[in-house]
């Protein structure tokens, strides 16, 4: 073959395996997008589910979601840019780095089930909390760490060694090195990172199924007690989340409308990944340009 | 200023023999060997180097002009498995030493790199980077220095009106003189200048050229070039490299016109290297 019909023929193939995602991504998003969207109604969004009548909504899953999410941010984000750091700046090349980042991967690929059972064991039995949020929250830590401290460590990593001596040459210590230079010029791809991580968490089922649990107590959501057992805020109560909900009405809802609600809710989850991804991003331009004063 | 350069003050060396140093120069480099593992990069070399000078450090690619230059504010620290034994001697204390602040050192012996290195911050934050963490919050006190060490490198009247715009929309030249700028700006007693114009066009190289040579007023320079126009035309001492010895050092004029060892006159004529 000659190599002009071989670069012709690769084209082609590439073009072809893009034309494939897109359209596997079209295809999936109008699916769920046509069968949801004519169940989202103001009403769908801010009434609480039934557990027998028809007709029942999601706001405390909608809520529950992300509250979850923002509460694992919370513990998530600070300890892998952490761990990144220790990774990319201090860790010194050897077998204990080694066998720290081998940990990582395995943690990594571990399946969400397994996590939503060490969570079960540790979270809900030997801390004796039960199903809690922050159970919840913690077993989605174990899931989303190791994504954000590789991402970390490596948008870390990927800033030019330049502006590192730049930094340190003018008498800069490193860790000022680190939060000034560093950490600012690696902060998109940290970012896109930790979106990638929310994504995940967001839509996450297995590994709360027994750490938040498949209830939520009746919420009075004008109570803003973090330690009143009504209260949306207390992180000591039980949280069936949308990804739980759909999965829960599909195998053991007694509703007559479990379609609707489950398809209802599959579109909302869409559509809140789809939005909070823009925002995060339309955030982290705004962060961006002011730290670089590019305009 | 000396003192603030040693963690721990150990009296011994502060006391030293002051009258014994040559007053003429600013570092006295004493059988200084410099090792990347195993592999020996600087074999035992001693100089002196002179205050308010450009001493050039010339030599083909892997002569250890680099390493030895980046060892005098010890950015090959940032190495691992580099080491360096002798001495470098400065304002009467060992550089080499364990008990050197770094941090501090690098205060007083800046740097300038090959490639221009600004930070992707403002013009003003490049240069107002490191004086805000040496403490210096004064918005006044700020762009006073600002102006000063941007004046100094020539740059002032290019860039005085977009101060707050991202250095990188600057072109290569700029951001050097912009490099050297805020290396100005923490007022160093010596500058490590590493090959600062060798990715710029002739212009931006001849700006940069006439700016070092101003500079030595103030500073002493030492630059390591490829360039021997450049070594001839700026420098007032020059040394030749080769295979991590020091072959020769003398007066640039007496290098580049009647140089004592056949090596070196075999380099500056470009029979190798």
């Amino acid at each position: 073959m000659k190599s002009k019909t071989a670069d012709r023929l690769a084209t082609g193939v590439f073009i072809a395996i893009a034309i494939i995602i897109i359209s596997i991504l079209v295809g999936l998003f109008s699916y769920i997008l046509v069968n949801g969207l004519k169940h989202i109604s103001w009403e769908f969004l801010t009434t609480p589910s039934s557990n027998i009548r028809a007709g029942g909504g999601i706001r405390d899953q909608l809520f529950n979601s992300f509250y979850i999410l923002l509460i694992t941010m919370i513990i998530a984000v600070p300890l892998g840019i952490g761990g990144g750091i220790y990774m990319a700046e201090y860790a010194k090349p050897g077998k204990v780095t080694d066998i720290i980042r081998s940990c990582i991967e395995v943690l990594a690929s571990l399946p969400s089930i397994v996590i939503g059972m060490f969570g079960l064991l540790m979270f809900v039995n030997i801390t004796g909390w039960g199903y809690t949020i922050l159970g919840g929250a913690l077993a989605l830590t174990v899931f989303n760490l190791p994504v954000i401290v590789r991402v970390s460590e490596d948008s870390i990593r990927s800033v030019p060694r330049d502006l590192k001596e730049a930094s340190l040459a003018l008498g800069i210590t490193h860790w000022h090195t680190i939060k000034t230079v560093l950490l600012p010029s690696a902060f998109p791809s940290i970012l896109t990172g930790i979106i990638l991580a929310a994504g995940r968490v967001f839509g996450e089922a297995a590994a709360l199924l027994f750490t938040a649990g498949l209830s939520t107590p009746r919420l009075d959501y004008g109570n803003w007690n973090p330690f009143s057992a009504q209260s949306p805020l207390n992180i000591f109560r039980p949280a069936e989340t949308l990804a739980v909900h759909i999965w829960s009405v599909n195998t053991q809802g007694l509703i007559p409308d479990v379609e609707e609600v489950s398809n209802g809710s599959a579109a909302v989850l869409v559509i809140s990944v789809l939005l909070f991804n823009l925002l995060a991003r339309w955030i982290g331009r705004l962060i961006h340009k002011k730290i670089t004063a590019t305009k | 200023m000396v003192s603030a350069l040693m963690d721990k003050q150990t009296g011994k060396q502060a006391g030293e023999s002051e009258s014994k140093r040559n007053k003429e120069s600013i570092l006295e480099v004493n059988n200084l060997e410099i090792f990347y593992g195993e592999k020996r990069a600087v074999n035992g070399i001693s100089m002196d180097i002179g205050k308010n000078s450009i001493t050039a450090l010339i030599g083909p690619s892997g002569c250890g002009k680099s390493t030895f230059l980046r060892s005098i504010n010890r950015m090959n620290d940032l190495i691992p498995g580099a080491r360096a034994e002798g001495e470098i001697i400065y304002e009467d204390l060992n550089i080499l030493s364990e008990q050197i602040n770094v941090v501090a050192l690098r205060k007083e012996i800046g740097m300038v790199f090959q490639k221009p290195n600004p930070f992707p911050k403002s013009i003003y934050e490049n240069i107002t980077h490191a004086l805000k963490f040496a403490g210096m919050k004064k918005k006044s006190k700020l762009d006073e220095i600002v102006e000063e060490s941007l004046k100094k490198a020539a740059l002032w009247e290019e860039v005085k009106d977009r101060l707050h715009k991202s250095a990188l929309s600057l072109s290569g030249g700029q951001q050097q003189r912009l490099c050297i700028a805020r290396t100005i700006a923490m007022k160093p007693t010596v500058m490590l200048l590493d090959e600062p114009s060798s990715a710029l066009d002739p212009i931006s190289n001849a700006k940069v050229e006439e700016l070092i040579i101003d500079l030595k007023k103030d500073y002493s320079i030492i630059i390591v070039t490829h360039n021997m126009q450049q070594a001839s035309r700026i420098s007032d001492k020059t040394a030749f490299f080769l295979s991590g010895d020091l072959i020769e050092y003398e007066a640039t004029e007496k290098i580049f016109t009647n140089p004592s060892v056949k090596k070196t006159e075999e380099y500056i004529s470009g029979r190798f290297g």
